[in-house]
């Protein structure tokens, strides 16, 4: 009914949160790494706002999808109140629960995902210094 | 069906990103995180209705399938389409600037 609309809420959220974390992120930390598996180089860490951003456009990406089936379904209408649910009572106490049930999971499994990039990316990150404290 | 066409889209995208990473001439990255972030979205929604209608969620009836597969097909269109635009507004190889000047003798 409007499930996609947590996830867009919470997407407006992490891109302000990017965009202040952004700007005042300083100097990127420099490590040495193997790039091409053979030679060391000089390397940038990439900033949490960069991994913040893949958060967003996980949200972005899929509340503007999610939002076009629910324009295919009838449920966003050009008008106020835009939400069809949300013209009377009934059904805009359904919305509600669905968004309070499935929209809240979707929110949570996105960033539960994003998660668990962050995780993965850290290990990566971890593995490559290691290998060059193994090499020295 | 919605999902499933989501879930290849996305996976299709992303095999592609990696064949050209780490350069991102084509912004194919974009497609990956539309099409993952939808199909994210729509397991939550398979879920649920998974919960509500048990084994009969895999039986769905085939005039429901073909509207669920064309809803998919149309959805994967739209972020084609929003992919195309910002690779046109981003530019990456210059190719639109390089069509609206022309270099002077």
């Amino acid at each position: 009914m409007a499930c996609f609309l947590v996830p867009a809420a919470e997407a407006v959220v992490t891109t302000v949160a990017a965009k202040v974390m952004k700007s005042k992120e300083v100097n990127p930390e420099t490590v040495q790494v193997q790039l091409d598996g053979v030679e060391f180089v000089e390397a940038e860490k990439i900033p949490f706002s960069r991994k913040l951003g893949w958060l967003n456009k996980l949200l972005w990406g899929g509340s503007g999808l999610l939002a076009f089936e629910h324009v295919w379904h009838g449920e966003v209408a050009p008008w106020f109140p835009f939400l069809t649910a949300a013209s009377n009572p009934a059904d805009a106490a359904k919305m509600l629960h669905e968004m309070s049930t499935v929209g809240v999971t979707m929110a949570v499994l996105v960033t539960a995902v994003w998660a668990g990039m962050l995780v993965v990316s850290s290990v990566i990150e971890k593995k490559a210094q290691k290998a060059l404290s193994d090499e020295s | 069906m919605t999902l499933l066409t989501t879930v290849f889209a996305a996976i299709i995208c992303t095999v592609i990103w990696y064949k050209g990473a780490p350069k991102s001439e084509m912004k194919v990255g974009v497609l990956c995180w539309m099409y993952w972030g939808a199909s994210l979205m729509w397991l939550v929604d398979a879920i649920f209705e998974y919960a509500e209608l048990h084994a009969e969620y895999f039986t769905p009836a085939p005039a429901d399938m073909l509207n669920d597969f064309y809803l998919g097909l149309s959805v994967v269109a739209l972020g084609l389409v929003i992919w195309l635009i910002i690779l046109l507004v981003k530019d990456p190889k210059g190719v639109v600037q390089a069509a609206l000047f022309r270099k002077k003798n």
